[in-house]
């Protein structure tokens, strides 16, 4: 009897503290919350620039709604979430409207073909006269007499996405292969003589070649001053008007801040400052 | 003391009832989540244009949700898989069974329960690495990965539960029978196959449609080989099974949208396949016990 006692009240004191230690968390967890929306493109460098926030500020939760580019900065316009996520530029219409974008990151999209392949350099429309079927063969492209295999993503990938918007070639890509991941194109590209792909520039290594776009090898450099052409700039949406939070403002200037470097590095894109 | 090992015994009883009733509850819950997940979409899209629309379009300005390239693209891969894969497997069980000496049956044997134990990401892997290459370069064709590298991985891949089943159909055929057939001055291999196979058949073809399961079901492997581009299917194209078409997308489609519960549908009807699979499978075994 007099054990059971013991128990009970051990039970009863964990459960109470357990209550209390949540009801604080709710109370702080109130105010201290970052919320993000938008571009899909951008999961993987604000999911992880969101992770290393939130283990420094451990009572800070950091929220990401992956939606797209114009539904975030719809988002963020009505005052659904503290900073919208944009993969491209923002447009006229949308600065007018007192939206204010801040580049976090350029993401370099290379163009990947077999080191085999004597072809070097290609131009945009080039690449897009390719991918649409409109250049069946490399002897048209400068290479060799041999029939063009194209490699691509899957069809909402970030990647994708972002290559077919840069070239112009939106939905019209007749690919050979569609692949889930970055590793799978190079792969594909590696072993296949004829075969061209597309990959973040940071996941390319030597066993394929990568090509210049408009006579310019991607790098941080070229990527950043923009003389490479296949890239887009990874937008933090806010409004011009209207102060930040306490929190959501950390937030920004963290992802702006030296340390955040590495991590935006390590996501595969370059960072802006 | 009596009345203390009943109640045992009656607490043990349940024990086991729950434990068998976790499965019926994994399948249950399985079933009806695909159900509710899956039916939306198709009545939305429709369900012949959604079964026999043949363009898959999900996203971009002109949407179709169109599987029948999906499931042609399964029937005929499993079809060619289980078209290499039954004769080399039946012959090999065959051998097994009755032909090969102990040494040799030990080494076939456990060749065939490591090949079963392989992940399928292993046989993807090999496929894309060495296999598509080289099926460019024989056929002298732009690109290897094509329904005919899906077909060859897959066979690969369903010989292990062809000859481990019709193996055990074999031998259980009773020795009387070949003993009998033998004394009448059938020669061996008449016996084998006058004799045992016809005997063993309804387990025999018990396994080739558990293999046609497997294929069925493999995405890892074929996702790897097969290009996964939305195409009709033929020998030498890019093509995407059903299993792949779930897979490859559900990563990216946005929650909630027509098309990540048009995924669900195809996830449906794959479950459905392989219920009907099943459900052969069950015939056929049910008559390899009755005779």
């Amino acid at each position: 009897m007099k054990k059971r006692n013991i128990i009970g009240r051990i039970t009863a004191l964990c459960l109470a503290s357990l209550m209390l230690v949540m009801a604080m968390a709710g109370c702080t967890g109130e105010e201290k919350k970052v919320a993000t929306d938008g571009s899909t493109s951008m999961e993987k460098v604000i999911g992880a620039l969101g992770e290393a926030f939130e283990s420094e500020n451990s009572t800070v939760t950091f929220t990401y709604n992956p939606t797209g580019s114009g539904t975030g900065i719809t988002a963020v316009s009505e005052g659904r979430c503290d900073i919208g996520l944009s993969s491209r530029a923002l447009k006229d219409e949308e600065t007018a409207k007192g939206l204010k974008g801040t580049i976090l990151a350029y993401d370099g999209i290379a163009v990947i073909v077999n080191n085999e392949n004597p072809v070097e350099d290609l131009t945009i429309e080039t690449i897009a006269k390719i991918y649409t079927g409109e250049i069946t063969n490399w002897k048209d492209a400068g290479g060799n007499n041999a029939e063009i295999v194209l490699i691509g993503r899957e069809a909402n990938s970030g990647t994708r996405d972002g290559f077919e918007s840069v070239v112009g070639v939106e939905d019209e890509c007749k690919y050979r292969q569609e692949l889930t991941a970055t590793g799978d194109v190079i792969s594909a590209v590696a072993g296949n003589p004829n075969a061209i792909g597309y990959a973040s520039v940071a996941s390319v290594k030597e066993t394929v070649k990568t090509l210049k776009v408009q006579g310019v090898t991607p790098n941080e450099t070229t990527i950043k001053d923009g003389s490479y052409k296949i890239q887009r700039p990874f937008v933090l949406v806010t409004k011009e008007d209207v102060k930040l939070s306490d929190t959501a403002q950390a937030f920004f200037d963290f992802c702006l801040s030296e340390d955040a470097k590495a991590i935006i590095t390590n996501a595969g894109v370059v960072p802006a400052n | 003391m009596k009345s203390k090992a009943k109640l045992i015994e009656r607490v043990v009883h349940g024990i086991f009832l729950i434990l068998g009733l976790f499965t019926v509850a994994a399948v249950l819950l399985i079933s009806v989540y695909l159900i509710i997940s899956g039916i939306p979409a198709i009545k939305e899209i429709g369900l012949f244009e959604f079964l026999f629309g043949d363009k898959w379009t999900p996203t971009g300005e002109d949407i179709q949700f169109g599987i029948l390239p999906f499931i042609l693209t399964s029937v005929y891969g499993t079809a060619g898989a289980i078209l290499i894969g039954t004769p080399i497997g039946f012959f090999t069980a065959v051998y097994l069974s009755k032909m090969a000496n102990s040494k040799v049956k030990g080494v076939v044997s456990s060749a065939v329960s490591m090949l079963a134990g392989i992940p399928s990401v292993v046989y993807g892997l090999v496929g894309m690495l060495v296999l598509v290459p080289a099926v460019r370069k024989l056929f002298n064709i732009p690109d290897g990965a094509s329904l005919f590298s899906a077909i060859i991985v897959l066979s690969v891949m369903v010989l292990p539960s062809i000859i481990k089943v019709s193996l055990t159909a074999l031998e259980a055929v009773p020795k009387e029978y070949e003993e009998g057939s033998l004394a009448l001055g059938a020669t061996p291999i008449e016996t084998y196959f006058k004799v045992s196979v016809p005997a063993a058949k309804s387990g025999i073809a018990a396994a080739v449609v558990l293999g046609v399961g497997r294929a069925v079901g493999e995405a890892m492997a074929v996702i790897m080989v097969s290009g996964n581009v939305a195409n009709m299917p033929g020998l030498f194209e890019s093509v995407r099974f059903l299993t792949t078409a779930v897979s490859s997308e559900m990563a990216y489609a946005a929650d909630g949208s027509l098309h990540r519960q048009a995924l669900f549908s195809i996830a449906l009807v794959l479950f459905l396949f392989i219920m009907l699979i099943n459900a052969v499978l069950n015939f056929f075994l049910k008559k390899n016990k009755e005779g």
